[in-house]
C-alpha cells in the first residue's frame, strides 16, 4: 500500500533534481525548466496532503500555483527573448549587466540603457 | 508489501518521472531536455490520478504539456542557438559543491518527510474521490475563493501585457 510518505519522498527527490538543475546548468531556458520541475514537485506534495486529509484547500493551492507557473513561463521567456536580442547569448554567466554596476564598461553600456528603458 | 495495482503504477510512474528529470537536467541539447520534461509532466499527471485529483491531472496535461512546453519549444526554436558548444558546461567547484549540497538536501528532506509522516494517515480519506472532481473544485473556487480566483485572472492579464511589452522590439 502506498502511503503519504512515499508521495512526499517522491516530491522531495524531484525538488532536489530541480535544485541541481538550477545550480549546475548555465542555459537560461534549462534553468526555467528546472524551476517548472520544482513547482511540479511542490504540487505533488499539496495534492498528496489534500487527498490524504480529505481537504480541498490543497487542490485550490495547486490551481493557483498552475496559474502563477503559466504567467511566470510567459514573462520569463519574454525576458529571455529580450536578453538574447540584446546580448546574443542566454548563458547566464555572461548576463551580468546588473552585477556590481561597472559603469566603465563601454561595451555593454548601450544594451544596458536599452534594457533599462 | 502488497503488490496492488496502485503500488505498481506508483512505482512505475515515480521511477520514470525521476529518470526523466535526471535526463532533463543532464542533457546538453535544450530540445531533448524539453522532451524529457514533457515525459516527466505526463508521469506527474499519472501520480495526480493515483491521488484521485482528476481535474488537476487533466489541467496538468492541458496547461503544462500543452501550453507551457509548446511555449518553451517555440522559444528554443526561435532563439536558434548557433554556438551550442560554447554553452557546454565546465565542471567547477561551484557545481560540485552544488551537487553535493543537493544530495544532502534530498537525504535531509526524504528522512524528514518519511519518518515525520510515518503511519500518520492510514490510506486516503474517504471523501478524496469527491473533492478532486471539477464540480467540487469549481464550487469551492466560486463560493469560498472567488477573490483569489479573480486575482489569478488579473495575474494572467498582467502576464499577457508584460510578455507583449517585454518582447517588443523598441521600447517607446
Amino acid at each position: 500500500m502506498i502511503e503519504l510518505n512515499h508521495y512526499l519522498v517522491l516530491s522531495a527527490i524531484l525538488f532536489s533534481i530541480g535544485v541541481i538543475g538550477v545550480l549546475i546548468r548555465r542555459n537560461a531556458i534549462i534553468i526555467f525548466m528546472s524551476i517548472e520541475l520544482m513547482l511540479n514537485a511542490i504540487n505533488i506534495t499539496f495534492i498528496a496532503f489534500s487527498s490524504f486529509m480529505g481537504d480541498i484547500h490543497g487542490q485550490i493551492f495547486v490551481f493557483m500555483v498552475l496559474t502563477v507557473a503559466a504567467a511566470e513561463a510567459a514573462i520569463g521567456l519574454a525576458i529571455v527573448i529580450a536578453l538574447f536580442r540584446n546580448k546574443e547569448t542566454i548563458n547566464i554567466d555572461e548576463i551580468n549587466i546588473l552585477k556590481w554596476l561597472i559603469l566603465s564598461n563601454n561595451k555593454f553600456k548601450k544594451c544596458r540603457i536599452s534594457f533599462i528603458l | 508489501m502488497v503488490w496492488t495495482l496502485q503500488s505498481v503504477l506508483f512505482i512505475v510512474f515515480s521511477v520514470v518521472a525521476i529518470f526523466a528529470a535526471i535526463m532533463m537536467v543532464t542533457r546538453r541539447n535544450p530540445v531533448t531536455s524539453a522532451m524529457f520534461l514533457i515525459v516527466n509532466f505526463l508521469m506527474v499527471a499519472g501520480i495526480y490520478l493515483l491521488l484521485q485529483a482528476q481535474f488537476l491531472a487533466i489541467i496538468q496535461i492541458l496547461v503544462y504539456m500543452g501550453a507551457i512546453m509548446v511555449l518553451f519549444l517555440f522559444v528554443i526554436l526561435l532563439l536558434n542557438l548557433q554556438d551550442e558548444r560554447k554553452l557546454t558546461e565546465k565542471i567547477t567547484y561551484t557545481k560540485i559543491s552544488g551537487i553535493l549540497l543537493s544530495i544532502l538536501l534530498v537525504f535531509l528532506l526524504s528522512y524528514t518527510v518519511y519518518y515525520g509522516f510515518y503511519g500518520k494517515y492510514s490510506g486516503m480519506s474517504e471523501n478524496s474521490e469527491s473533492i478532486g472532481t471539477a464540480q467540487e473544485l469549481g464550487r469551492s473556487l466560486i463560493l469560498n475563493y472567488s477573490f483569489p480566483f479573480e486575482v489569478a485572472g488579473f495575474l494572467l492579464l498582467a502576464a499577457i501585457v508584460g510578455a507583449v511589452v517585454l518582447a517588443k522590439k523598441k521600447f517607446e
